[in-house]
C-alpha cells in the first residue's frame, strides 16, 4: 500500500501526481475463498479489514451489487456518539467511538474524525428524565454525556434559538467526544486498508443466493458473476438484509424504511456542532464544505425506494427553522434517501444464525454509521472464531424469540 | 457610471426605466428588465466572484439557473440577506444592495488566492491523504483552518423576518417549461379544455425565444408570436400561468413542488405578500419542457473572467442588450458558436476568430460567418487563455490528426464557447424514469416513464424550431387527452412519444447535434495545466484522471472523490464533460459508465418555503381545554404535555411551586381538591363486538364487567410490554367509554384501528376519538361527595348505590354527564364527564361549591406527588417500553384465564419471568430532606470500578408536604425481594443512601379511597 502522508504528496505533486496508484483493485473473483462478506458498506469492509488485520484471514471477498459505499454508508449524516443507554449498547458504541478516535492512523486514511460534540435538546420534562438517566448511566460505564441548562445549552451552540419558540429547550445532553467522520473517506479507507491485506472487493457483482449443502451449512454464493464457494458467509447488506437472508431460507426481524437527509448550500462556518432534537425531530450538523447536514426520523411507510415524501423534509426543516430562525433563508442543495432495516428494539443484530457458516450483522436502522469500526471489529471476531465477541453477544437473533431486547427506543427514543 | 457596454437599441429592457444598483459598494446603473448579471456586465464588470479551492477570479459563465461562478449575497436589510444567490437570476430593481463572497480582503486581491500557488499539492482528494499527523491535530488545528477557508457565501445570522406561504393546486396538465415546447404543449393542452398550469423559474415566459431576433413562427416574428400566445393563454379561464416558478422536486405519484418567488424582485415588497410560496401541484398528467443547457469546452485556462457560454453571450446580447465585451474569441464544437457570433457581430462585438473543433465546418451558419468576413479555423483548439482579472488573450492552435500544433495568440476580452446543449432530463430523472444513452444525439434522452410525464422539445432531444413546437404541441394534447381518460395512477405506464399533429411553420437557425463531451486536447503537459470541468468546486480535468488513477471506476466514485457535480449548480454544467472525460480515462464508452442520480431540488430552495408559517405558536397547533381560560385566569402555570398546555401547578402570591404543589397536596387529603383531567384520551369503543375487542386489545377481562361499572385497563404491545392504561367504562353491553394517557390517545387509537382492520375485520365495533368531546373534572378528597351532591340530579351518589369504579350517567346543573367514582389520588374521588361546551360553567359552579369546603384547583404537579404517594404509575415514567405488567405490580390486571390479548404470547417467553428483572419498587433516602433526581442510577456498591454494576434507576421522586419527607419509585433489578434492604444511589461527587420499600407510601389498605 502506498502510504498516505502530507510529504508523500509533496512529493508526488512534483511529478504531476503521476506515481499514485488504484487504492484498490479490481479483481475478478475468485472460485472460492475462506470467507465472502455480502455487502461493501462500511461496516462489510470494516469486517473485512479486522479479519484480515487482526485474525490473520485474508483469503476474502467482500461483494458489492453497486460501487463501494453506496449503500448508507454513503448517504447518511456521519453523527457518532456512544451515550446509549443500556449497557449492553453503551459497550457496542464506545468500542466504536475509541476506534474512531486512532482509526485515521490505523488505516492511514483522513476520515475526518470531528469531535466537535453532540448535543441532543430537552424540551419538556420526560425529555429531562431521560436524558439524566443517560447521563447517570453513561457516567457509571465510563461513557462522557453531560447535563447542560438551557443557558449552558446556548452558551456551547450560540446559534440555536432556546427561548422563542412554541417547545422551548430546557436543556440537553451533551457528549463532548460524539461528533462526525467523512462517510466516503471511511469506505474508501477500509477498502484501501482491506485490499492492501489482500482482501478482493468484486463491485458491480450482485449476490442472487446462498447455496446450502445436505447438511444445511452454507456452500456459498450465487452472485451475478457466477457461483463462489465459501464456507462462511457474513452479511452486511443494510436495508436489503431480509432479501439476502431470504435467500438462505431466513426470515428476519426487519423491516425497511426511507430514511431521508439533506444539505444546505455551503457557507463560511456558523453552526460549531451536532444538534438533535427527538422531540420536534430534526438535527443539524455543519459539515467541512459548509454544508448544513440535516435529517430527522424515518418515513412512516415500509419501502425500497431511494426516496421518501416531501412532507418529512418539509417537517424537518419547519424544526430547523424553529431552533435556528436566521436559517430559514439558506436553501436546500440535495435531498436523498437511503433504506435503512430495523428491528423491533431498534438495536442491531451481530451473530451467528441457524445456518452454520452464515453471519449476520444488520437492524442498525437510522444509526449504525458510528458503530461502523467497532461492529466491523465485533463481526469479524464472530466470523473467524465462529463465536460472537463479548462485546456482541448479547445482540443475537435469537433475542426477539426470546424476549431479551435491548430496547433503545423505548428507552429514549432517540434515533441516530 | 454609464452603461458601456449597451447595445445601441433592442433587447426585453426597458431603457426608459433607468435602476441604480450596488455591487461591493460601488453603485451602477441598469434597466428594468436586466438581471444583476446583465446590469454588471452592460457596465464592464466581469469579476464577480472567487472559486471554492483556489479563489481564482471568476466571472459569469452562463445568463441562467445554471450558472456555477456568479454567486452574490443579496441583502435588503441586516436580516434578510441571503447568500449564494446566482447573480444571473437575480432580477434588478432600483436600490439593490449585492455583495461577492468567499473572498477577503476584496475581490480583486484576495489573500486565499495563494491556494492557487499551492495548487499543485491540493488535487482531488488531497484532504485524505494527510493532515493526519500528529494524530488530534485533525480536530483542534487543520479542521478549523479548511472550514474558514471553504463555505461559500455567509449564513444570515438574524431570523428571517419574511412569510413563506405553503399551497394546493390540483390541474388536469402541468407543463413546466414555458419555451416554445411548453408554450405549445400549454395551447393544445388548454384548447383541448384540460385545465392547465404552465410554470417557468425565469421572470418572463418564452425561454429561448427570449433571445431570438430573427426567428419567425406562423409568419410573424418570435417575440411577436410569443406576446400573442402568452395573450391568448392569459385570457383563458382554464390556464394559470407561473413565471418565476421552479418546479424543483417531482414525488410519486405525480406531486410536483413548485417554488414560486413572489416579492423578490420588487424594489419595496408590500408586506401583504410571502417571499415565496410554496405550491404542492397534484397533476393527472405532466408535460415536461424544460429545454437544453449548452454545455462548456474544458480547455486551459477556460475559468478567467470573461470566458463565457456562446449562447449565454447571446442572451446577454439579444435579450438584455447587453455585450459581453469588445472583442470576443469562440471556441466551438457545433453550430452555436456561429449563431453567437453573428447575433455578437450585429451587436456591435467585433469576433476574432472562431476556433471550431471540428474538421468539417460547413453548413448554413457557417457559411454566413464566412460571408460575414469572421476568420473560421477549423480543426483549431484554444490551449490556453491569458489575463489576471479578466481574459486578455487566447491561444488558438491546430488541431492535425490529433497533435496539436504551435499556438498562436490572439488578444481579446471575451471567450465564448459551445460544446453543444445536454437535454434537462432532471426532472424526468427525478420522476425515478429511466434515462436511455442515444448515440446519435450524444446525450441522455428520456426513456421509460414510471410517472405520467412525458417530455417535449429540447428536453427530449427534439431540436429545431419548428420541430420543438410541433412536438411541444402533439404532447399537450397527448397529455390533455391521456388527463380526460385517466383512471388512476398507473405504473409504468409509457406512453410512446405522440406524433406532430399539428403544423406549426417556424424558421429559426437550425443547430442541428453536434456537440463535444470531455476535454479538448491541448498538447500541454496534463499535469501543470488547468482546465476546469466543475467551475465552481474547482475540479480540473486533471482531477478527474487522477481518481480514475487511484481506482475511482464508479462515475459516483470520482464525483464523490473529486466533488465534480456537487457544487450549487449540481453539475448542470458540468456532469457530461466529467463523463467524457472518465470514459476517455477508463476507455470505457461513456453509456457504460453510468450517471450520477439526479436529486432534488432541481435548483437551491430556500428553507422557509418548505417550514412556511410553522414557527413558534404556530409551529405545533397549542391545545387547550375548555377549562384553561380559567386556570389561567387564577393564575395558573402551565406546562406542555404533547400538543396541549395543562395546568401545573396554581401558585398563589409569593409560593414558588414548591410551596404551591405541598398546599394543593394538603389541601386534596384533608379536604377536596379539584383538578382538570380533559386532556386524557378518551375512545368509545362501540358494536356488538365491542367487549371481545376490548378482551384483545387489553390484559384485563372485560366480559363480565358489568355496565354501570368501571375498570383500570393495561394494554401491551406485541412484544407484551405496558403501552398504555386508562380506566374504562362499560355504559352498555355494546359500549365502553376508554380512556387512555394523554400522550398516548393518537397511539392507542390507531393501534386499536391497525388490529380492527389488519387482524379483526370481523369484528363488528366502531372506534371514535372523543377525547375533545368531553371535559372532564376530577374532585378528589374526603369532602368530594358533599361538594358535588347538590349539583348532580338523577344518580343516587350513596356509597352502596355508586361505589368505588362506578359509572352513571345523570345530570349535572342540567348538563348531560357521565359521572365516574375514580381515584388517582387515594382520596374519595368523582370525575365528571361533561360535553366540553358546558366543561368551563360546570367548572365554576363545581368551584363555587366547594367554597366552603376551601376547595382548591391542584395541577399536574400535585396529582404526580399524589399518586406516587399511592404508588400508581404513569405509563412512560415508571414505564419505558420495557417493563411487563407484573414488573409494574400489575400483575393482576392480566387476564390469566383469557384464551388471547395482544402481547399474551410474548408474555410466557422465559425472559419475561426472569427473577432478575426490574420491578417497581419505593424507596426513602435515609435522609428524608433529600430529593432523589428522577433518571438517576441505583447501584449496591458505587465504589466499583467502571463499568459500575447498576440495578436500576429511579423513576419518580417528590417531596411529599403529606409524608413530611421525600418519597421515590424506582424500577430495581429483583426489587420486591429487595424490600427492606438498603441500596446507593450515586451522583457524580457522592452516594445517598436509600432503602428499599413498598411503592405504596400513603393509606397501603385504601381505606380512604371509599370515603
Ligand atoms: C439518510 C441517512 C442518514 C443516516 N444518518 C446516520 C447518522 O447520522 N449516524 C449514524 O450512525 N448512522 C446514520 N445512518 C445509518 C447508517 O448509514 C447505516 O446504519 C450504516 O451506514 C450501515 O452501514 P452498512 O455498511 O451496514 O450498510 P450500507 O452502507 O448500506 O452497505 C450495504 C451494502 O450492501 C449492498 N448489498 C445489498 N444487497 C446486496 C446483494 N444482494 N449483493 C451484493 N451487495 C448487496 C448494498 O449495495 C450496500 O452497498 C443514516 C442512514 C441514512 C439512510
Amino acid at each position: 500500500m502506498q502510504k498516505f502522508s502530507g510529504f508523500e504528496l509533496f512529493r508526488r505533486a512534483l511529478g504531476g501526481h503521476k506515481s499514485w496508484q488504484p487504492q484498490w483493485r479490481n479483481p475478478e473473483p475468485k472460485a472460492e475463498y475462506d470467507v465472502v462478506i455480502v455487502g461493501a458498506g462500511g461496516h462489510g469492509l470494516a469486517a473485512a479489514y479486522y479479519l484480515a488485520k487482526e485474525h490473520g484471514i485474508t483469503n476474502v471477498a467482500v461483494i458489492e451489487r453497486g460501487w463501494l459505499g453506496g449503500g448508507n454508508t454513503g448517504r447518511n449524516t456521519t453523527i457518532v456518539r456512544s451515550n446509549y443507554l443500556f449497557d449492553e449498547s453503551a459497550a457496542l458504541y464506545e468500542h466504536a467511538v475509541k476506534l474512531w478516535e486512532g482509526l485515521s492512523q490505523d488505516i492511514n486514511y483522513n476520515v475526518m474524525y470531528s469531535a466537535r460534540g453532540v448535543l441532543m435538546l430537552a424540551h419538556n420534562h420526560h425529555d429531562e428524565i431521560s436524558f439524566k438517566r443517560h447521563v447517570h448511566a453513561n457516567r457509571l460505564n465510563g461513557v462522557d454525556n453531560e447535563w447542560l441548562t438551557a443557558e449552558q445549552v446556548k452558551e456551547f451552540c450560540p446559534p440555536l434559538n432556546i427561548k422563542s419558540m412554541r417547545y422551548p429547550i430546557i436543556g440537553g445532553a451533551l457528549q463532548r467526544r460524539g461528533g462526525t467522520a467523512r462517510h466516503d473517506a471511511v469506505a474508501w479507507g477500509f477498502a484501501r486498508a482491506a485490499d492492501s491485506r489482500g482482501v478482493d472487493i468484486i463491485q458491480n457483482c450482485e449476490v442472487t443466493g446462498i447455496r446450502r449443502g445436505p447438511s444445511g451449512a452454507v456452500e456459498g454464493v450465487e452472485t451475478s458473476r457466477g457461483f463462489i464457494r465459501a464456507k462462511k458467509v457474513g452479511v452486511s447488506a443494510a436495508g436489503h438484509t431480509s432479501v439476502v437472508m431470504a435467500m438462505a431460507g431466513l426470515r428476519m426481524p426487519l423491516e425497511s424504511f426511507p430514511l431521508q437527509a439533506l444539505v444546505s448550500e455551503p457557507v463560511k462556518p456558523a453552526f460549531p456542532t451536532v444538534v438533535m432534537s427527538n422531540t420536534i425531530h430534526a438535527y443539524i450538523s455543519q459539515s467541512d464544505k459548509g454544508e448544513m447536514v440535516i435529517g430527522a426520523g424515518t418515513d412512516a411507510y415500509t419501502s425500497y425506494s431511494q426516496r421518501g415524501a416531501l412532507h418529512i423534509t418539509a417537517h424537518t426543516l419547519d424544526a430547523i427553522c424553529e431552533l435556528v430562525p436566521q436559517f430559514r433563508r439558506l436553501r436546500m442543495l440535495r435531498n436523498w434517501g437511503g433504506i435503512v432495516d430495523v428491528t423491533p428494539d431498534r438495536s442491531p443484530i451481530i451473530a451467528k444464525t441457524p445456518v452454520p457458516g452464515l453471519y449476520v450483522n444488520c437492524g442498525w436502522g437510522t444509526g449504525g454509521f458510528k458503530a461502523t469500526p467497532g461492529s466491523g471489529h465485533v463481526f469479524a471476531h464472530t466470523i473467524a472464531k465462529d463465536a460472537p465477541h463479548a462485546i456482541n453477544a448479547p445482540f443475537t437473533l435469537e433475542r426477539f424469540r426470546d424476549g431479551f431486547l435491548i430496547d433503545e427506543a423505548a428507552a429514549a427514543a432517540v434515533a441516530h | 457610471m454609464t452603461n458601456r457596454f449597451r447595445t445601441a437599441s433592442g433587447g426585453r429592457i426597458d431603457r426608459a426605466a433607468p435602476l441604480s444598483f450596488r455591487f461591493d459598494g460601488q453603485t451602477f446603473s441598469g434597466f428594468k428588465g436586466d438581471t444583476l448579471a446583465s446590469a454588471l456586465i452592460a457596465n464592464g464588470v466581469h469579476l464577480v466572484g472567487r472559486s471554492f479551492k483556489y479563489h481564482r477570479p471568476r466571472g459569469f459563465l452562463s445568463a441562467g439557473s445554471d450558472e456555477p461562478n456568479a454567486l452574490v449575497n443579496v441583502a435588503r436589510d441586516a436580516a434578510r440577506a441571503a447568500p449564494n444567490l446566482r447573480a444571473t437570476q437575480v432580477e434588478l430593481y432600483e436600490g439593490l444592495k449585492a455583495q461577492s463572497q468567499n473572498r477577503w480582503p476584496s475581490l480583486s486581491f484576495d489573500a486565499g488566492a495563494v491556494n492557487d500557488l499551492a495548487a499543485p499539492f491540493l488535487p482531488a482528494g488531497f484532504y485524505y491523504k494527510t493532515f493526519m499527523w500528529p494524530a488530534g491535530a485533525w480536530k483542534r488545528f487543520y479542521e478549523p483552518k479548511i472550514r474558514a477557508m471553504a463555505g461559500l457565501g455567509v449564513a444570515p445570522d438574524l431570523p428571517d423576518p419574511d412569510r413563506y406561504t405553503q399551497n394546493h393546486a390540483h390541474c388536469d396538465v402541468l407543463v413546466v417549461g414555458a419555451g416554445p415546447a411548453g408554450l405549445a404543449a400549454a395551447l393544445a393542452a388548454a384548447e383541448s379544455g384540460a385545465k392547465v398550469i404552465l410554470c417557468d423559474e425565469q421572470a418572463e415566459l418564452g425561454g429561448s425565444l427570449l433571445s431570438e431576433t430573427t426567428a419567425t413562427i406562423e409568419g410573424k416574428p418570435a417575440a411577436d408570436w410569443l406576446a400573442a400566445t402568452l395573450a391568448t393563454l392569459t385570457a383563458r379561464d382554464n390556464v394559470t400561468l407561473m413565471p418565476r416558478t421552479t418546479a424543483f422536486g417531482y414525488f410519486p405519484h405525480n406531486h410536483i413542488a413548485l417554488a414560486e418567488r413572489v416579492t423578490e424582485h420588487l424594489a419595496a415588497p408590500g408586506p401583504d405578500l410571502p417571499r415565496e410560496r410554496l405550491w404542492e401541484v397534484r397533476a393527472k398528467e405532466v408535460v415536461i419542457a424544460a429545454g437544453a443547457l449548452e454545455r462548456p469546452l474544458v480547455f486551459p485556462d477556460n475559468d478567467r473572467p470573461g470566458v463565457l457560454l456562446a449562447d449565454s453571450a447571446r442572451t446577454y446580447a439579444n435579450r438584455y442588450g447587453t455585450k459581453v465585451g469588445e472583442r470576443a474569441v469562440i471556441f466551438t464544437a457545433c453550430d452555436a458558436g456561429y449563431r453567437a457570433a453573428l447575433d455578437l457581430k450585429a451587436a456591435g462585438v467585433s469576433i476574432a476568430a472562431i476556433a471550431d473543433l471540428r474538421a468539417e465546418v460547413s453548413g448554413e451558419l457557417p457559411s454566413r460567418a464566412l460571408a460575414a468576413g469572421i476568420d473560421v479555423r477549423p480543426s483549431t483548439v484554444l490551449v490556453g487563455t491569458k489575463g489576471r482579472l479578466r481574459v486578455a488573450s487566447a491561444q488558438l492552435a491546430k488541431v492535425t490528426k490529433g497533435a496539436v500544433g504551435p499556438a498562436e495568440t490572439i488578444a481579446c476580452d471575451s471567450v465564448l464557447m459551445s460544446g453543444g446543449f445536454t437535454p434537462s432530463v432532471h426532472l424526468f430523472s427525478q420522476s425515478r424514469g429511466k434515462l436511455v444513452w442515444d448515440g446519435a444525439a450524444g446525450a441522455y434522452l428520456p426513456g421509460t416513464s414510471v410517472e405520467r410525464e412525458r417530455s417535449a422539445g429540447a428536453c427530449r432531444g427534439v431540436n429545431g424550431l419548428q420541430r420543438v413546437l410541433e412536438d411541444g404541441y402533439a404532447q399537450g394534447e397527448a397529455a390533455a387527452l391521456a388527463a380526460r381518460t385517466y383512471t388512476s395512477p398507473a405504473r409504468g405506464a409509457t406512453p410512446a412519444p405522440a406524433a406532430p399533429s399539428r403544423s406549426i411553420p417556424a424558421s429559426a437557425e437550425d443547430l442541428g447535434t453536434d456537440g463535444f463531451i470531455g476535454a479538448t486536447p491541448h498538447g500541454r503537459n496534463p499535469a501543470f495545466t488547468k482546465a476546469f470541468v466543475d467551475w465552481q468546486n474547482d475540479v480540473t480535468a486533471k482531477d478527474l484522471k487522477l481518481a480514475t488513477r487511484e481506482g475511482m471506476r464508479s462515475i459516483e466514485h470520482v464525483k464523490r472523490y473529486t466533488t465534480t457535480g456537487m457544487a450549487t449548480d449540481q453539475g448542470k454544467t458540468s456532469n457530461m464533460n466529467a463523463l467524457g472525460i472518465v470514459s476517455e480515462a477508463l476507455d470505457t464508452p461513456v453509456p457504460k459508465i453510468g450517471l450520477t442520480t439526479f436529486r432534488p431540488p432541481f435548483t437551491p430552495t430556500t428553507f422557509g418555503l418548505f417550514a412556511g408559517a410553522a414557527r413558534g405558536d404556530v409551529f405545533d397547533p397549542v391545545r387547550k381545554t375548555a377549562i384553561h381560560d380559567w386556570a389561567a385566569e387564577h393564575g395558573a402555570a402551565f406546562e406542555d404535555v404533547g400538543n396541549w398546555k395543562r395546568a401545573h401547578y396554581f401558585p398563589r402570591a409569593g409560593e414558588d411551586m414548591h410551596a404551591a404543589v405541598a398546599r394543593e397536596c394538603k389541601a386534596v387529603r384533608a379536604s377536596v381538591g379539584m383538578f382538570d383531567a380533559s386532556t386524557l384520551g378518551k375512545i368509545e369503543v362501540v358494536g356488538p363486538d365491542a367487549a371481545e375487542f376490548m378482551n384483545r386489545m387489553y390484559t384485563n377481562a372485560w366480559a363480565k364487567l358489568e355496565p354501570g361499572r368501571l375498570r383500570y385497563g393495561v394494554m401491551l404491545r406485541e412484544d407484551g410490554f405496558v403501552m398504555d392504561d386508562g380506566v374504562v367504562g362499560r355504559m352498555a353491553a355494546d359500549r365502553f367509554h376508554v380512556t387512555t394517557t394523554t400522550g398516548g390517545a393518537p397511539r392507542v387509537l390507531a393501534h386499536m384501528e391497525d388490529y380492527l382492520q389488519t387482524e379483526w375485520p370481523d369484528l363488528d365495533v366502531w372506534l371514535t376519538s372523543t377525547t375533545e368531546q368531553w371535559s372532564v373534572i376530577a374532585v378528589q378528597g374526603p369532602k368530594a361527595r358533599e361538594v358535588i351532591a347538590p349539583l348532580i340530579e338523577g344518580i343516587d351518589l350513596s356509597k352502596e348505590a355508586f361505589p368505588h369504579m362506578s359509572v352513571r350517567e345523570g345530570t349535572i346543573l342540567g348538563v348531560p354527564t357521565r359521572l365516574f367514582s375514580v381515584s388517582f389520588t387515594g382520596e374519595l374521588g368523582f370525575e365528571i364527564n361533561v360535553p366540553s361546551a358546558y366543561g368551563r360553567a360546570v367548572w365554576e359552579a363545581v368551584y363555587a361549591a366547594g367554597e366552603r369546603f376551601g376547595i382548591t384547583p391542584y395541577g399536574t404537579e400535585t396529582m404526580h406527588v399524589l399518586r406516587a404517594e399511592k404508588g400508581y404509575i404513569i405509563v412512560g415514567q415508571e414505564t419505558d417500553g420495557t417493563a411487563t405488567p407484573d414488573d409494574v405490580n400489575l400483575g393482576w390486571a392480566v387476564g390469566k384465564a383469557k384464551k388471547d390479548f395482544v402481547g399474551k404470547r410474548s408474555l410466557l417467553r422465559e425472559s419475561m419471568s426472569a427473577p432478575d428483572r426490574r420491578q417497581l419498587v419505593g424507596l426513602k433516602t435515609t435522609d428524608p430532606k433529600i430529593v432523589l433526581e428522577e433518571g438517576a442510577q441505583i447501584v449496591a456498591d458505587p465504589a466499583a470500578p467502571v463499568p459500575v454494576p447498576m440495578l436500576g434507576f429511579v423513576t419518580s421522586s417528590y417531596h411529599s408536604a403529606v409524608l413530611g419527607r421525600s418519597i421515590a419509585l424506582a424500577m430495581v433489578k429483583g426489587g420486591r425481594a429487595r424490600i427492606g434492604t438498603k441500596l446507593m444511589v450515586p451522583m457524580p461527587t457522592h452516594a445517598i443512601e436509600v432503602e428499599v420499600v413498598e411503592p405504596v407510601f400513603y393509606d397501603p389498605k385504601g381505606e380512604r379511597l371509599n370515603g
